[in-house]
């Protein structure tokens, strides 16, 4: 009887609900791994230039500077 | 608060985790990247209800599950049919035994009640607190926490019983997380 038992406890010391700690990391392994994998691929372009584009909330598109209030500082894009 | 560029980028570096969470959540790269610009556009939108301070992170991640919560049940069918779009979007492709494990995982993620998965992703993968994770989900920290732990068993039970050849004697297993050693 107890061959059985250790046999089974080697892998064990269940946690809550019944898993042991061992699936427990496995299952955090494979979620984290399987997120990052997306994290990793960093911003796609088409967000960068969607946040770059509502930089000037409201903006007049295309219209040309009138004001130039600014005689040389005009490196605003 | 007014978009500052600071918070701008915030925002941008926020971009890569939304989409992870919006991938597992929808098993779809196509309709997540969908959900991620949606989310930014109504973030930009709503921005001065932004409090400077609070948890630029969490604040999306609220929007965004919102959204899929509400896209979600228009589009139940199409989601599940896009099955397998998921692997598309790796741009590193894992061993052959790794990517087989990985599409066990991603499978069995799938047949998890929304809830538990969404609960499951925010604690477990986007490193989220349990408090930070109810109030994404507007729920009581406790049903964050039984959500994350039904979830794990599922999994486990998923994955580790009944394609458990490459993981143990079955019965060993099937033991362990019946916890039926006495």
């Amino acid at each position: 009887m107890k061959d059985l038992k250790s046999q089974a406890s080697r892998s064990t010391t269940p946690g809550k609900g019944g898993l042991t700690p061992e699936i427990q990391s496995r299952i955090g392994h494979q979620l984290r791994a399987m997120y990052d994998d997306v994290v990793r691929q960093g911003v796609p372009d088409r967000f960068a230039e969607l946040i770059k584009k509502l930089d000037a909330p409201g903006a007049t598109p295309q219209l040309g500077e009138e004001g130039g209030s600014n005689d040389n500082t005009n490196g605003r894009d | 608060m007014p978009l500052t560029d600071s918070l701008r980028n915030d925002i941008l570096a926020s971009v890569p985790s939304l989409r992870a969470f919006a991938i597992s959540l929808s098993g779809n790269a196509d309709r997540a990247d969908d959900l991620v610009q949606e989310t930014l556009l109504r973030a930009l939108a709503n921005i001065d209800s932004f409090q400077p301070g609070s948890n630029l992170p969490a604040w999306l991640f609220t929007i965004l599950r919102n959204l899929f919560r509400s896209d979600y049940r228009k589009r139940r069918r199409e989601v599940e049919d896009a099955e397998g779009n998921y692997a598309k979007t790796l741009k590193t492709q894992p061993s052959q035994n790794a990517h087989l494990e990985f599409e066990e995982f991603r499978t069995a993620l799938e047949k998890l009640p929304q809830d538990q998965r969404e609960a499951l992703i925010l604690v477990g993968a986007s490193g989220f607190s349990y408090e930070d994770a109810a109030s994404i989900c507007g729920c009581a920290v406790g049903t964050i926490k039984s959500r994350v732990n039904r979830a794990r068993s599922k999994l486990a039970a998923l994955l580790y019983v009944d394609g458990a050849e490459d993981f143990g004697p079955d019965e060993t297993i099937r033991a362990v997380i019946g916890g039926s050693g006495g």
